[in-house]
C-alpha cells in the first residue's frame, strides 16, 4: 500500500531574556544548580508573577517574523500537571489567546521549489526545572534554575509530507530565531527543542491518521533519522492491519530507537482555566511598531541581499544566508577574501565540514572569517594550490599558528608560479616521457587528450616538490604539446 | 447536572488526593450541590458576552528584564527535607 506522509512541529524556543518570565531571577546559562531559584520559581506560599516585558517584545518580533497577526490582548492560563520539576502543580501558559495567531514560512527544497508551512499559533509559555535521574541515594534530583524561563511554543500545521520538508521548516525556523536573537538556537543544550508530530493515511485520502509526538530531537540529524524511523515503525503496524496508538515517544538518537514515554488517553487532562494571578497583558501599536522597526535582516532578505552583493547563485545564497552566525562568517571571509564565490566555497566546504566532524558550531570555530579570508586572498591570487591551502587550513584550525602567510612560508608552500622556472620543467618532463608526448598528440579526440594531460601532472608535481602552480602547468602543456 | 463515583476518583487521581470509599459517597452529594448551584448561571443568556479572563476590570503591568534577585539556595534549602550536591531529592520519578 502507498502512503502520504503527514508531519507537524511543535517547537520551544528558549527566549534569550536576561531574567525569567514571571521573576527576576537570572536565566543565565550553566549557574550551579538552584542558585537562580527564587520564592516566586519555587512556588512559594504569597508570591505573585510579573511578567516580563522583553519576553513579550520577543514573541511579538517572531510574530512579525512569520507574517503573523499579533493578539493584542492575551491570558494566560495554568495547565495543570505533577511533577517534581514543576512546583506549582501547573505551567502557566497561554491556551485561548495565544499572543501570535496565524502565520506561515516559506521553504526552500531541494528541487528548487518553495513551499508555504502554515503556524498555527505561537503562544507565551514558562519552561520547568531539569530532573536529574541520576543515582541519588535512589532518589531523584531537581534544579530548577530552568524554571520559569521563558519560551514561545510554536505550532505548525500539519504541512509538511517528509522529512527533508520537515528539517527545512526547522532549520528556517532556527534561523529566523536566531537571527532575530531572540534565542540562542542550541539545540544540544535544549534552547530550542523539535517535537514532531506524525501520522500516516492511505495515499490521497483526506482522513488523517492517528499521530504519534516524537520528541528529544537534540539535532536535524537525529530529527531526520527520528521521522524515518517512526515512519517506518507506523508503516509496520498498518501494513500487518493494527492501529497507531496516540502518544508520545522518546527518541534516542545514538541508537536509532525509539520508546513510548505516555500514551496521551492516561495523562491528557490538564484542566486548563484562566490563572488568577495574572491580569490579560494587553499591548498596543505602538508596542509592535516598536519591536517591528528593531527587527534585524532576516534569512529570506539576507539570501536575497547575498545574490545581488556578492552574485552568489540562489544555492549557495540560501544556505549561508539561513543562520546568522554563519552569513556573519561568511561576510567576514568574504569582505577580507575579495573573491565572494571562493569565500563561499570555502565556508560551505572545508569550514563547515570541520565544523561538522566536531560537531561545533559557527561560535566555537578556532578560525575568524577573517583568517579564512586571508587565506582565500592567497588562494586567488594563486600563492598557494588548493592543497597547499588545505594544510594552510588545518595549521589555522589546530592553532599550530594564526597568520596565514607565516603558515605558507613555514611550510614551503608558496606555489612557483614564474613561467620561465616552470616551462623549463615542463621541457625536461616532456623529454623524458617522448612515448606519452607522441600518443597524445596522435590522438584526436580533444577529451581523451585532455585526459591524458593528467599523466604529465603527477611528474611535474614531484619535478617541482609540489610547488609548481598546476593550472600554469596546464597551460603550459596545452601550449607546447600542442604545436 | 449530577456528579459519578468515577469523576470523584478520576479528580482525586489528578489532584493526588486520597479519597476512601466512605468519603466518596459524601463527597458525590456535596459536589452535586456545589454543580446544582453553579448549573443555575447556565440560565443567563451569555452568548453575546466575552469570556472574562480576571474579575478585575484592570490590565496586567509588565517587568523591565532585570536581574533583581539573589541567590538565596541557602535559606530555601534549609526547609527543605533532603538535598545534595544543591539539588532538591525527591522519591525516584521515572517516566
Amino acid at each position: 500500500m502507498q502512503w502520504d506522509i503527514v508531519i507537524g512541529l511543535e517547537i520551544h524556543v528558549q527566549l534569550a531574556t536576561r531574567t525569567k518570565i514571571f521573576s527576576g531571577s537570572s536565566t543565565a546559562y550553566g549557574a550551579e544548580p538552584n542558585t537562580q531559584a527564587n520564592a516566586v520559581d519555587l512556588a512559594m506560599p504569597g508570591t505573585l508573577p510579573v511578567p516580563n516585558e522583553q519576553a513579550f517584545r520577543y514573541a511579538v518580533m517572531f510574530g512579525l517574523a512569520v507574517n503573523a497577526e499579533i493578539e493584542r490582548r492575551s491570558v494566560f492560563e495554568r495547565k495543570n500537571y505533577f511533577y517534581p520539576d514543576l512546583p506549582k502543580g501547573y505551567q502557566t501558559t497561554q491556551l485561548e489567546r495565544p499572543i501570535v495567531g496565524p502565520g506561515y514560512v516559506d521553504i526552500d527544497l531541494a528541487s528548487g521549489d518553495t513551499k508555504r508551512v502554515r503556524i498555527h499559533h505561537a503562544h507565551l509559555e514558562e519552561d520547568a526545572g531539569k530532573s536529574l535521574h541520576e543515582d541519588f541515594h535512589g532518589m531523584t534530583g531537581i534544579d530548577l534554575n530552568r524554571a520559569g524561563t521563558p519560551l514561545i511554543e510554536v505550532v505548525t500545521e500539519p504541512d509538511m509530507a517528509n522529512a527533508d520538508e520537515a528539517v527545512a521548516c526547522a532549520r528556517k525556523l532556527h534561523g529566523i530565531v536566531t537571527s532575530l536573537g531572540i534565542c540562542d538556537g542550541d539545540m544540544s543544550q535544549g534552547s530550542m527543542r523539535f517535537d514532531v508530530n506524525i501520522s500516516l493515511k492511505p495515499k490521497g485520502s483526506e482522513t488523517l491518521g492517528t499521530r504519534t509526538e516524537t520528541k528529544n530531537l537534540n539535532s536535524f540529524r537525529f530529527m531526520e533519522q527520528a521521522i524515518a524511523h517512526e515512519v517506518e515503525r507506523q508503516m509496520d503496524i498498518l501494513e500487518e492491519g493494527g492501529t497507531i496508538v496516540q502518544e508520545t515517544r522518546l527518541y534516542n538518537g545514538d541508537r536509532d530507537e525509539s520508546r513510548s514515554m505516555r500514551t496521551k488517553e492516561e495523562a491528557n487532562d490538564y484542566r486548563y482555566f484562566p490563572c488568577p494571578d495574572l491580569l490579560p497583558v494587553e499591548i498596543d501599536d505602538a508596542f509592535i511598531d516598536e519591536a517591528r522597526n528593531s527587527l534585524p535582516e532576516l534569512p529570506d532578505a539576507r539570501k536575497t541581499r547575498f545574490k545581488e552583493q556578492y552574485g552568489l547563485n540562489d544555492y549557495d545564497a540560501g544556505l549561508l544566508a539561513s543562520d546568522s552566525k554563519l552569513a556573519a562568517f561568511f561576510e567576514a571571509t568574504a569582505e577580507r577574501g575579495k573573491d565572494a564565490k571562493l569565500a563561499s566555497n570555502w565556508v560551505q566546504g572545508e569550514f563547515s565540514a570541520r565544523l561538522n566532524a566536531e560537531e561545533k558550531s559557527v561560535a566555537d570555530s578556532p578560525i575568524s572569517g577573517a583568517q579564512l579570508g586571508d587565506l582565500v586572498v592567497r588562494i586567488a591570487d594563486n600563492t598557494i594550490s588548493s592543497a597547499g591551502a588545505k594544510k594552510v587550513f588545518e595549521a589555522l584550525w589546530s592553532g599550530e599558528n594564526d597568520n596565514v602567510d607565516a603558515i605558507i612560508d613555514a611550510k614551503g608552500l608558496k606555489q612557483v608560479s614564474d613561467t620561465g622556472e616552470l616551462e623549463k620543467m615542463v621541457d625536461e618532463v616532456l623529454a623524458s616521457m617522448p612515448d606519452q608526448v607522441a600518443q597524445y598528440q596522435q590522438e584526436s579526440d580533444p577529451k581523451k587528450q585532455k585526459k591524458m594531460l593528467g599523466g604529465f601532472m603527477g611528474p611535474l608535481m614531484k619535478a617541482s616538490k609540489g610547488q609548481g602552480n598546476p593550472k600554469l602547468f596546464n597551460e603550459i602543456l596545452v601550449k607546447k604539446l600542442g604545436g | 447536572m449530577t456528579i459519578s463515583r468515577e469523576d470523584i476518583e478520576k479528580v482525586a487521581v489528578l489532584a493526588r488526593i486520597r479519597v476512601d470509599e466512605a468519603q466518596v459517597s459524601a463527597l458525590e452529594k456535596d459536589l452535586g450541590n456545589i454543580l446544582d448551584l453553579v448549573d443555575q448561571l447556565s440560565a443567563a443568556d451569555t452568548d453575546a458576552v466575552e469570556p472574562m479572563a480576571h474579575p478585575l476590570n484592570a490590565v496586567q503591568r509588565l517587568r523591565p528584564d532585570e536581574v533583581t534577585e539573589t541567590n538565596q539556595r541557602e535559606a530555601f534549602q534549609a526547609i527543605a527535607p533532603a538535598t545534595e550536591n544543591g539539588l532538591y531529592l525527591v522519591p525516584r520519578v521515572i517516566e
